[in-house]
């Protein structure tokens, strides 16, 4: 493995507003390492690599590459020494072309100085998007055309455009599908046969156990331990992530007996799914699972009213409905926590208070004047309830972790007593400690009568919560699998069109 | 970054003090520098200090009432600014909505059609542009900033067509109430202006529409997801913005006494200064009431201590511009 101290990152601390992000923490890697660096959300995994890229200046420690110290100023000086990072926030350009971003910055010219070499440009970011896998895509097509996953691969193909010392991955796999993933591993390997050093951030054990050489552990901004993966098993790097060991993940479901509440018919939404139908039972969890792409969450977003359907119904309790707007299924009691909480869940520079009545002001006002005192108790009590932290209901969804962040999404739902909740990708960039808490929280809300809909991802949160699952892939429902019936292989199979 | 640091923050999170709370206004969401604020008022109490002992005129009852008077057409247009920059628009047609109001109700007033009737017309009036400017806007999806250029260009063609010359009402109640009105020491104007601030607070702060607008301005998506009608908030902040344009024209002209066609020029970049100063953001998320007052005032003691001053109003124009890129650089988020 080479010289095991070609980067070393010594004492470094970093501290927001009186806040320490980072104490003292120290890091190191060797030439052809792929290091992953986990802990739950707010443990400062990502403070520590944007101070390696140069996106954040630190307030104390050194940073050495082959035994020099470097001075990381900003990220151009960071790229300079070979240093590139891929954040979980895009930095794409939407409106230009797959091309022109990945080549950004280094777009060849003709003979004409200044001038752009278009086909040489075309065919360069294919000759890139080919080696990192990922083929059969047209690079004159702008970004913004393509899905988040996709969106992600340029991103990856963007940071391996050029020679690269050390190349950071900032939980990369949050939005990309398991065979997308499998070519983002087989690049990592590729990397790292050239001596690339890779930090990969995630808080997916199961990923971080597959790819990585080492895994350091940070929790509040301290470094807890560095271990290799053959040393270790995931309850340990779990007690290791969260101080304490975990009960069960997932709670002991009982099976459900309610009536019919939501039934949905032959939905079909012409450019994106058809044929769906199955019903939803009072206090049933039913699972949806499926590939990136598969259609899930366009039938979750027409149930909602966000999307329009071609044809088919949707009964509840009977009564056939046809939300044209949100605003319907809500007042319906139908509420879609989406699965980009960031993009569409929350108002990060308005206050959990705000967030959280977001849904729920036609009736927490009168005559259009908000009940202060009424809306201050029912955030309160879910605050609580929900246990986000710090339970301050002024403080900015902007300053809340991501656990914290899809807490009060859920907080917003909860707040409208609906009768159909349903949860597209409920724990996403969520870390071990809280998605464990919202599988309880899911498992309670079903208790009390409440119909989910769980769309997921991730197979053992489908398998471990659902009562029933459904799969989706390219836009038919393609199976459905009662709790006893299901396992990874059957769902796995059924979702990538495996015959068995 | 700060999602990642927050669990421990805690600490930061009491109560804030009066004076921050009140600047930290409305949205409650912009965190910025606390020194700015205690900065800008130490600034305005030091220049008020200076002003006094150097010119013997500024603190009399006549000089202070006529700098609140001036203040007033800025300090109501800022309001309806601040409502459509909130939900992360721009309204540039104010101007022309405060030539066209005063040069109408001036019009009506000749007609002989009592003043308070037509002083209502006008605001409907008003209220109506900025209608037309919400529905392009909130229905169609278009830029505000294109709407509203267009209807900039269009409705001072229509105050040329209307009058294009000046009209004098002959009527002295024209003048004598929202022009000369005083109640104690205080203009009405100033007095009707001072009281829709507290109302434009209220309405941002204390009713579900005025919080969708605030929120719209910084997720217009999780807001349309969460149930709430974006097209009417978005209409409604347009058709606000119109009302207190007008408001502002009908006052201009009383204070006139003439109405001219040509009046309120460039007074929509007055009024987006003032935001500005005031610590709102363009594009939306973050602004306050009462920042927006502190901006409206800060220009307008600017431009009457110059006045006393002799100096050119050339001069004003550079210092405006000055002090809006040093309000702005200061409040500007540091990492």
């Amino acid at each position: 493995m080479g010289n095991p101290d070609y980067l070393v990152m010594k004492g470094i601390s970093k501290s927001f507003d009186g806040t320490q992000a980072l104490r003292g923490v120290d890091f190191s890697a060797a030439r052809g390492e792929v290091h992953a660096i986990t802990g739950e959300n707010g443990a400062g995994k990502s403070t520590l690599v944007k101070i390696l890229s140069g996106a954040l200046p630190c307030d104390k420690g050194e940073v050495f590459m082959a035994g020099k110290p470097i001075e990381l100023g900003s990220p151009l000086r960071a790229r300079h020494l070979g240093i590139y990072a891929v954040y979980q926030e895009f930095s794409l350009i939407p409106h230009l072309t797959i091309a022109e971003n990945i080549l950004l910055g280094q777009m060849p010219s003709t003979r004409v100085p200044g001038v752009v070499d278009w086909v040489k440009a075309y065919r360069l970011a294919d000759d890139i998007l080919t080696k990192i896998g990922f083929v059969g895509i047209d690079v004159r097509k702008s970004v913004r055309q393509l899905s988040v996953s996709h969106q992600q691969m340029v991103e990856i193909a963007k940071a391996v455009a050029g020679p690269r010392k050390i190349l950071i991955l900032d939980e990369p796999s949050a939005v990309l599908s398991q065979e997308e993933l499998n070519r983002l591993f087989a690049l990592v390997r590729q990397l790292k046969k050239q001596g690339t050093i890779i930090l990969y951030i995630s808080h997916r054990l199961d990923e971080v156990f597959e790819i990585a050489d080492r895994i350091t552990v940070l929790k509040d901004g301290q470094l807890v331990g560095t271990v290799k993966p053959q040393e270790t098993d995931q309850n340990q790097l779990i007690r290791m992530m969260v101080g304490r060991s975990l009960g069960e993940i997932f709670p002991v479901r009982k099976p459900p007996s309610g009536e019919v509440v939501l039934e949905v018919r032959r939905l079909t939404q012409k450019e994106s799914y058809s044929g769906i139908s199955f019903s939803l039972r009072r206090g049933e969890i039913l699972g949806m699972f499926g590939l990136v792409g598969s259609g899930r969450t366009q039938v979750a977003r027409s149930i909602f009213g966000a999307d329009r359907f071609t044809s088919g119904e949707i009964l509840l309790n009977g009564r056939s409905i046809r939300p044209r707007s949100p605003r319907e299924a809500v007042s319906a009691g139908i509420a879609l926590l989406t699965e980009d909480r960031k993009r569409d869940g929350l108002v990060m520079n308005c206050t959990i208070r705000d967030n959280a009545s977001l849904a729920s002001y036609w009736f927490l006002s009168k005559f259009g004047v908000i009940n202060r005192r009424k809306q201050a108790t029912e955030v309160k009590k879910l605050v609580e309830d929900l246990d986000v932290r710090p339970p301050l209901l002024n403080r900015l969804a902007s300053h809340l972790s991501g656990g914290n962040q899809q807490k009060l999404v859920l907080a917003k739902w909860l707040m409208i007593h609906a009768r159909v909740l349903i949860l597209d990708e409920p724990t996403r960039g969520v870390d071990v400690a809280t998605k464990v808490e919202i599988y309880h929280i899911i498992d309670n809300l079903a208790q009390d009568g409440m119909c989910i809909l769980l769309i997921s991802s991730e197979l053992p949160e489908i398998l471990g919560m659902s009562d029933r699952a459904l799969v989706m892939r390219e836009g038919r429902l393609v199976g459905e699998f009662a709790r006893s019936e299901a396992s990874e292989e059957r769902l796995l199979a059924s979702a990538a069109g495996v015959r068995q | 970054m700060t999602k990642d640091t927050n669990k421990i923050t805690s600490k930061t999170g009491k109560t804030v003090s009066g004076l921050r709370k009140l600047f930290s206004g409305n949205a409650g969401n912009y965190q910025r520098p606390n020194w700015v604020n205690y900065a800008f008022l130490a600034a305005f109490v030091i220049l008020m200090i200076v002003t006094a002992t150097m010119s013997d005129v500024f603190f009399t009852q006549r000089n202070l009432s006529n700098l609140m008077r001036q203040t007033v057409t800025n300090g109501v247009l800022s309001l309806g600014m601040l409502i459509v920059i909130l939900t992360g628009g721009i309204d540039l047609s104010v101007g022309p909505i405060v030539a066209l109001t005063g040069i109408m109700v001036a019009g009506f007033s000749n007609r002989g059609i009592p003043l308070p009737l037509a002083v209502l017309i006008c605001l409907g009036v008003g209220a109506a542009v900025g209608a037309v400017n919400g529905f392009f806007i909130a229905r169609f999806k278009l830029q505000p900033f294109i709407v509203t250029l267009a209807t900039l260009g269009a409705i001072r063609g229509l105050v040329y067509v209307y009058s294009d010359i000046p009209i004098t009402p002959a009527d002295p109640s024209f003048r004598a109430i929202l022009g000369a009105g005083m109640v104690g020491p205080f203009p009405i104007s100033a007095l009707i202006m001072l009281a829709s601030y507290p109302l434009v607070w209220f309405f941002l702060n204390r009713t579900s529409s005025g919080r969708a607008i605030v929120a719209i301005g910084g997720n217009e998506e999780a807001v349309r997801l969460a149930g709430i009608n974006v097209t009417w908030n978005i209409f409604l902040a347009y058709i606000l913005s119109g009302l207190f344009a007008a408001l502002a024209g009908v006052i201009l002209a009383s204070r006139l006494g003439i109405s001219q066609p040509s009046v309120g020029t460039g007074f929509e970049l007055d009024a987006i200064a003032a935001c500005v100063i005031g610590g709102a953001i363009l594009g939306g998320g973050g602004g306050s009431t009462f920042g927006t007052l502190a901006g409206v005032a800060a220009l307008g003691m600017i431009d009457n201590l110059l006045n006393l001053f002799n100096v050119q109003s050339y001069y004003q124009q550079i210092l405006k511009g000055v002090i809006i890129l040093v309000a702005v650089l200061a409040r500007r988020k540091r990492r």
